[in-house]
């Protein structure tokens, strides 16, 4: 490919790709981002790709890998275009029927085909299948037609043209303009208008200006960044430029944690391929435009996606957050204006000017604009990625989309916005999910994490979860989130081993209000989020952990113990054999008992008793004098 | 490489430092103590700055890791469905506790706070290998397959 020189090669260059595409029969598209290769992706395409070469239908039947299609629960799958036949949970040995029935006969396989598991209802197609079909795929639908790999594949779907048009048809004032009449706010956490900073930035004195995309995607449970990055590198890539050019800055840094080694490969072939044919560097697609990207890898730290930080880590520092104002935008990189937005927010800047403001603002709610991606987890039917416009309500996002809790059991609450976030209880179920509702509810949107839990979840132990993790990543430079963090989790940890005393849970209301209002950051601010919600919506869970030594989701381990119903026992042998520490003794056919001394309380035995036996109990409380003193 | 080569590769100025530290954590296991006044000279800063850089980040450590490494994730989602009895349980497997290398330095083991993969959890990591929906059943076969282990892949 040559170097674009005017924004009418950009448009020759598209017509090119799609005139010179091979005709095929069939297209196979295999997904394989990180979690498509981790349930074994992989094999699958080799196998797929030997099959073709063995079947010589090479000509007839293209393969593409793309990156993540949302879907993880059904990885690895697969789809066969034209028709959209949707194959899911595949291994290695399927491949030669689906080549034989499908591909060549135009058959469906129905045991390869998803299930609904509510209604039993067989979906063929992937259109027609609940999860995808009661979404709003805008940033995410070229997930399905893009091999990361080929710039090609971007620009044969418009890609860069927003770029295009914001760098010849527009100012960089009107491209600021824009962004604000659609209302686009910040999908990293706060949800700040984008527009604001952009200006701040623009008519902040000082120069070289620097624009950051924060891919430092820490939050536990969300990754939609990571998606995004390597199912389609190049619309992040492109508003990024979009947004430099907005605002005047020569040179842009994109952050990405360590634990994406597939992301940084995927940013990192999509950079070379964006400078070897002009789209950055210097006079972008023959403007005056000169704008260039680095990517810097992270190092573990939680604490450097806080945007103060983050820039103390691109400077080569510890990721020490600092005192604002001034603001990034005003002094930020190397004391330079610096505008940081979050991936997803880039992602959505070439949409944006592609759509129009309108076409942007027509979607989500009065002030809570466009779509946002969640990443729907924990003890839920359909795992995985689902873009939605904002505003839907949890019900729909869990039932409609999600398909239910796991195992048909109950919905308990939701954790929403990772460790800054908070708990909502199954039954505030009908609120909407938009910036502010979230607020009102003591959560945040955050980077978009939604942690579905059941009734087997404890409340208490999710509190001790997220402050350890707090605790754990606090960067230590202000006390009350040092010392603060760690007195919380200090007396969380107590009740749930059962040491609760009166007045912890005032304690601890008090200790949230001294970390939230004596941290610089928005870690110490918000990590007491979690605890506060909880406190607020299953306080009788706390009580019941101090005042009777009761964990009522039957999670805590000093609260807990496992027991044989000696007239349920059919003396199968299988608890026995599974226990890790030897501790269930037992002959067949004669009943087992657990030496509750040696116990490790991992649950191999509970789980493992046949759902029709259930003779292994977990008790709690009252209950456990069961087993004697 | 050396870590003269790495340095010599690499440019200047305190925003490579973290980067440096990358490619010395990758080519040696770890970071060799002596070489953090090579890298502050090399970089103009004092070996304080470097020293305190490295051990700032997880990444970083300055004792060698294990020949394996054996990486747990306890995100959000992973912790939910069960990823803290698979580090009682690996713990046990191995003798060494998280966060500790096997006095032969045959494993190390570590946790992970989000590996970004949260709907196949609970999700094992053997040397850059991905385990997904691990229950306490597989964890004997997934250490199986381990060099050093004792036993054929």
């Amino acid at each position: 490919m040559r170097r674009l020189t005017h924004p009418d090669h950009l448009a020759a260059l598209r017509r090119q790709v799609l005139e010179t595409r091979p005709v095929r029969a069939k297209t196979i598209v295999v997904t394989a981002g990180t979690c498509g290769q981790a349930s074994g992706a992989l094999p699958v395409l080799d196998a797929l790709r030997r099959e073709i070469d063995l079947k010589r239908l090479s000509d007839s039947v293209g393969v593409v890998v793309t990156g993540c299609h949302g879907f993880c629960e059904m990885e690895p799958s697969l789809i066969i275009y034209p028709e959209g036949v949707f194959y899911k949970k595949l291994e290695p040995g399927d491949v030669p029927a689906i080549v034989a029935e499908t591909v060549l006969k135009n058959k469906v396989i129905p045991s390869l085909t998803y299930e609904d598991p509510a209604t039993g209802k067989k979906y063929p197609r992937q259109k027609d299948i609940p999860f995808y079909h009661k979404q709003t795929r805008l940033l995410t639908e070229p997930h399905f037609h893009i091999d990361p790999d080929h710039i090609e594949d971007y620009i044969a779907l418009g890609g860069y043209q927003a770029l295009a048009k914001a760098l010849f048809d527009m100012t960089s004032e009107s491209v600021i303009a824009e962004i604000k009449a659609s209302g686009l706010r910040g999908r990293g956490g706060a949800g700040y208008p984008t527009w604001k900073k952009w200006e701040i930035c623009r008519e902040a004195h000082g120069h070289p200006k620097y624009v950051i995309c924060n891919a430092d995607e820490g939050d536990p449970g969300a990754y939609m960044n990571r998606s995004l990055l390597e199912g389609n590198p190049h619309s992040v890539i492109e508003g990024m430029i979009i947004g430099a050019y907005a605002i005047g800055a020569p040179e842009g840094f994109i952050f990405v944690r360590m634990e994406y080694p597939v992301a940084v490969r995927h940013v990192n072939r999509a950079l070379e391929q964006a400078r070897k044919i002009g789209l950055l560097g210097p006079t972008i697609l023959g403007s005056e435009f000169h704008f260039d990207i680095h990517i810097v890898r992270g190092a573990g730290a939680f604490v450097s996606g806080e945007e103060t930080s983050l820039m103390a880590s691109i400077e080569g520092k510890r990721a020490f957050p600092r005192q604002r104002p001034p603001f990034p935008a005003q002094e930020g990189l190397w004391g330079k204006p610096t505008n940081i937005n979050n991936v997803e927010t880039w992602a959505n800047v070439p949409l944006i000017i592609n759509k129009g403001a309108p076409g942007f603002a027509g979607i989500g709610t009065e002030k809570s604009k466009g779509t946002k991606i969640f990443s729907l987890v924990g003890k839920i039917n359909n795992t995985g990625l689902v873009e939605v416009p904002l505003g839907l309500t949890l019900r729909e996002i869990v039932h409609d989309i999600g398909g239910g809790v796991k195992n048909k059991k109950k919905l308990k609450a939701v954790q929403v916005g990772g460790p800054s976030g908070g708990c909502i209880p199954a039954d505030k179920i009908d609120l909407p999910i938009d910036y502010d509702s979230l607020l009102q509810a003591g959560a945040i949107m955050g980077s978009g994490g939604l942690i579905v839990m059941d009734e087997d979840t404890c409340m208490v132990d999710v509190a001790r979860y997220f402050l350890s993790f707090t605790q754990e990543e606090s960067c230590g430079k202000c006390v009350p989130c040092r010392v603060g963090t760690r007195q919380m989790c200090d007396i969380l940890t107590r009740i749930t081993r059962g040491n609760g005393a009166d007045g912890d849970l005032e304690r601890l209301e008090e200790l949230a209000v001294t970390v939230r209002t004596g941290s610089l950051c928005g870690l110490g601010q918000t990590a007491p989020n979690p605890v506060s919600t909880t406190l607020r919506y299953f306080r009788d869970e706390y009580r019941a952990h101090i005042e009777d030594r009761r964990c009522p989701a039957r999670v805590c381990k000093d609260l807990i113990a496992f027991y044989i119903e000696p007239d349920k026992c059919t003396g199968c042998l299988l608890c026995r054999d599974s226990c890790p520490v030897k501790a269930i003794s037992g002959q067949r056919k004669k009943i087992h008992v657990i030496d509750q001394a040696a116990c490790v309380k991992c649950g191999a035995c509970f789980d493992i008793c046949p759902a029709k036996v259930r003779a292994v109990s977990r008790l709690t409380g009252a209950d456990r004098r069961k087993i004697g003193p | 490489m050396t870590v003269e080569e790495i340095l010599k590769d690499s440019g200047p100025g305190q925003r490579e430092l973290i980067a440096i530290l990358h490619r010395l954590q990758a080519e040696f296991g770890h970071i060799p103590p002596e070489s953090v006044r090579a890298v502050a000279r090399h970089l103009r800063v004092s070996p304080s700055e470097v020293y305190g850089v490295l051990t700032f980040y997880k990444a970083f450590t300055l004792e060698p890791k294990g020949r394996t490494v054996v990486t747990v994730c306890l995100g959000t989602a992973c912790h939910v469905r069960g990823g803290p009895a698979i580090v009682d349980e690996i713990e046990r497997k191995l003798g060494i506790k998280a966060g500790q290398t096997s006095p032969g330095g045959e494993f190390s083991l570590e946790t992970v706070n989000c590996l970004g993969c949260c709907a196949i959890g609970p999700v094992v990591v053997v040397n850059g290998i991905y385990h997904a929906n691990v229950t306490l059943k597989k964890i004997e076969a997934i250490l199986a397959t381990c060099p050093g282990s004792g036993k054929k892949p």
